[in-house]
């Protein structure tokens, strides 16, 4: 059940956090942050040329075959480093999708250049007043010709203002919430008819509210087996939000607990308080089964096991909460310099709180996990 | 979730998991096997476990243990938490047995060991005192060196089951003027020597499994003394650490939790919003056992690949009894009024509960499990080992 990582796993690893620790410190984010476009094309590019954008696509697509659980390394050492650059959007996301539903012409049009880092995808599903409903989509999608017309919107779509194609969720048939007639399509960002109203996020990134009138699409997969292939990308991605979140507790955690080593107050280390002590051993003890649970899920995801979308949720529920606790737990501890913008720990706050509303909360998921338990 | 297993260890737990259907006595099979069988009865599966050789996993094989790897320890474990079989008294095969055969001379090891294995001989643990709980340091109980033998005068408390014992092991002082750990020796005590006596302390759930033991004037051979004088704070950890190992208590949560799951089913209707708050801590709670299996997953992996574990143990301690404390706690309110009502001891089935029969141990279970975040180092003692031993506070 522990992970014993092979030779390329660890390779792949050590390879990750060199570069990372050479060039995407904190000091190196905050001015990718600052920056206009909000992301680094130079730093995508290096996660292009060290195979990272390769990794989890099988060998005859153009990948390096590494699954679910190279996914799970590269985005824990990314969540350790508050990376913003759009690699769950394009790869676990969007590629992954293009992978499992796309035809022959369609996974060599498009994954060559995902893996190259010359393309940036994002998947827009989440519609306003649908919350973390997949099936909830009122964006419709006719057939004309050869070719699908999309109209609708879609809402807090994170990486689209960086985007080159969107992989975006429509109803071919069916009406709102209907599980049926729910289909997926490829639409170029820069198409006639896509407006996008960018924003910020709270952790830094870009997303952007999208608007469709008469946009071409090309169908993905076939029509109506959108929700299904949407499932199996939440599950995907909850393994790969889950490692990042899991990354960022472990950076808190080692925070916290070097600052209660050298923060001094009534004339001692506040670590020398044996609340805080209990505190930190209680941030411990929720990084540990975090990360238990993380190589759970992703192993299970690997291994395609029976019960996955349950344990997805329950996953994303219980990290989603031991993420939050010792978030809100490190913030507490730092004091008032846990407030400021100038030290990471408040942006590590951000990332978890941002995590936790994708794809679904943890107050969803348990009830989903709950229900789920319940038909079981 | 299971440890990924080799084929012969899959064969392994194959036969476990059939020995324990085959051979798990039916009258051990009671609503609450801590409480209701007599001594006699709890030591029929100990007697079974010792023919074939299973009864002390932990032991290695020149002293009677099967000789087990890590895994197939796990294993075994696993298979009769789940099973639901009462786990051999603890006291005197995890605790004292490993004691005796890692500091105990041959005549001690030849005395004592073949009759713990046997079940023979009931072994109780004479550590607490009243003035000494998580601060066991300094217990006072003295040993005073006369000839032949130790002349021991003191009061032990919370001793479980001493009513049954054959024998205690206890802490005692023999050097009064030496700093708390140090003037500490480890003592082995015939229950049936004149000047013991044991008086019961009644809990909250209304058993009695806990004692206070008395020792006035008690001869004690110094042949008993294990090891050292005044080395025995040294023994007393080493057994501590033991004490911990498996306290995850996985199968026996998941167990409980498919009972409560039962009980919410069938005592609260699907449309009150009740029944769906119950779903919620249902889910929580079954999520923090998952998070903590696949823990104890991973360290157990990761010691059968010879990695130390640290203070592992602390952390299985502290959410193993989290855990089991919220677990009883939801079925006592899973049962609703019934659980104002709380069965007599000792039991009898003359003894009117009203409800169904599967909510008749909730209240009991539900306050005698408050005492798993106190005792074998209360939580907040675990959470000091994992303090200072894994973040060097």
């Amino acid at each position: 059940m522990d992970i014993q990582f092979t030779e390329e796993q660890e390779l792949l690893r050590s390879s990750i956090q060199r570069l990372l620790r050479d060039q995407y410190d904190f000091e190196a984010r905050r001015k990718i942050v600052a920056d206009e476009q909000g992301f680094s094309h130079r730093q995508w590019a290096a996660f292009a040329e060290l195979g990272l954008l390769a990794a989890p696509f099988a060998e005859d697509a153009g990948g390096l075959g590494g699954g679910p659980l190279s996914t799970m390394i590269i985005a824990h050492e990314f969540g350790r480093h508050l990376v913003v650059e759009p690699f769950v959007e394009t790869v676990v996301l969007a590629g992954g999708l293009i992978e499992r539903l796309g035809d022959t012409v369609q996974k060599q049009a498009f994954i060559p250049d995902i893996v190259d880092g010359k393309k940036i995808w994002t998947l827009a599903w989440t519609e306003k007043g649908g919350r973390f409903d997949l099936a909830d989509v009122t964006t419709t999608a006719r057939r004309e010709s050869d070719d699908y017309v999309l109209s609708g919107g879609k809402t807090a779509v994170i990486a689209a203002p960086w985007a080159d194609y969107l992989v975006v969720s429509a109803r071919t048939s069916g009406s709102r919430k209907d599980h049926g007639g729910v289909s997926l399509f490829v639409v170029d960002r820069r198409a006639a008819g896509v407006d996008l109203q960018s924003f910020k996020t709270i952790d830094g990134r870009r997303a952007a509210e999208i608007s469709l009138r008469n946009v071409r699409g090309q169908l993905l997969g076939k029509e109506g087996e959108g929700l299904a292939a949407l499932e199996a990308c939440r599950d995907r991605a909850i393994g790969a939000l889950c490692a990042e979140a899991v990354g960022a507790m472990g950076e808190l955690n080692s925070a916290t607990l070097e600052y209660s080593k050298t923060r001094k107050q009534f004339g001692t280390t506040i670590g020398s308080f044996q609340v805080l002590q209990h505190r930190m051993v209680d941030m411990f003890i929720a990084h540990q089964e975090a990360l238990s649970l993380m190589q759970h899920l992703n192993l299970s995801i690997s291994g395609g096991e029976a019960g996955l979308s349950r344990l997805a949720s329950g996953a994303k529920t219980k990290i989603g909460y031991a993420a939050k606790f010792v978030a809100d737990q490190a913030v507490q501890l730092h004091g008032g310099m846990g407030m400021t913008d100038e030290l990471n720990v408040g942006h590590y706050f951000k990332r978890i709180s941002s995590i936790n509303i994708q794809f679904g909360d943890p107050a969803f998921h348990v009830l989903r996990y709950a229900r789920f338990g319940a038909a079981a | 979730m299971e440890l990924a297993l080799s084929p012969e260890d899959a064969a392994f737990r194959d036969e476990v998991r059939a020995f324990i259907a085959e051979n798990y006595p039916a009258e051990m099979r009671v609503p609450n096997p801590e409480t209701d069988l007599t001594k006699e009865q709890s030591l029929l599966w100990h007697r079974i476990l010792h023919k074939k050789g299973w009864i002390a996993p932990l032991w290695p094989k020149e002293y009677g243990g099967p000789g087990w790897s890590i895994t197939r320890r796990f294993i075994f474990e696993q298979e009769t938490s789940r099973a639901g079989t009462l786990p051999p008294l603890a006291f005197s095969v995890t605790m004292v047995g490993p004691v005796i055969y890692t500091f105990g001379n041959e005549a001690q090891k030849k005395k004592f060991l073949p009759r713990i294995l046997s079940g023979e001989d009931w072994w109780c643990q004479g550590y607490s005192e009243p003035g000494s709980g998580s601060d066991l340091a300094t217990v006072r109980t003295k040993a005073v060196r006369d000839g032949d033998h130790y002349i021991v005068n003191g009061h032990k408390t919370w001793t479980t089951l001493a009513q049954h014992a054959d024998w205690i092991f206890c802490l005692v002082r023999t050097d009064p003027n030496a700093k708390p750990q140090s003037g500490i020796s480890f003592l082995l005590i015939d229950m049936k020597s004149p000047g013991v006596t044991v008086r019961p302390i009644i809990t909250i759930d209304g058993s009695h499994e806990v004692n206070d033991v008395f020792l006035e004037n008690v001869r004690v051979p110094a042949e008993n003394l294990i090891g050292e004088e005044n080395k025995g704070w040294t023994y007393a950890k080493f057994l501590l650490g033991n004490e911990r190992t498996s306290m995850a208590g996985i199968g026996r949560s998941t167990r409980y939790i498919n009972k409560l799951k039962q009980i919410v089913e069938a005592e609260v209707p699907s449309d009150d919003p009740m029944h769906l708050d119950f779903q919620r801590e249902i889910a929580l709670v079954e999520l923090d056992v998952l998070a903590l299996e696949a823990t104890e997953l991973r360290v157990v992996a990761q010691m059968a690949r010879g990695i130390d574990p640290g203070p592992a143990a602390s952390l299985f301690k502290i959410r193993g009894t989290e855990i089991f404390q919220r677990i009883t706690e939801l079925t006592h309110r899973a049962i609703g009024s019934c659980g104002l009502a709380l069965r007599e001891q000792p039991v009898s089935a003359n003894h009117f509960m009203p409800g169904h029969e599967y909510g008749h141990t909730a209240a009991e279970k539900y306050l005698n499990s408050r005492k798993l975040s106190i005792y074998g180092g209360s939580n907040e003692i675990q959470r000091n080992i994992i303090a200072k031993a894994v973040l060097g506070l």
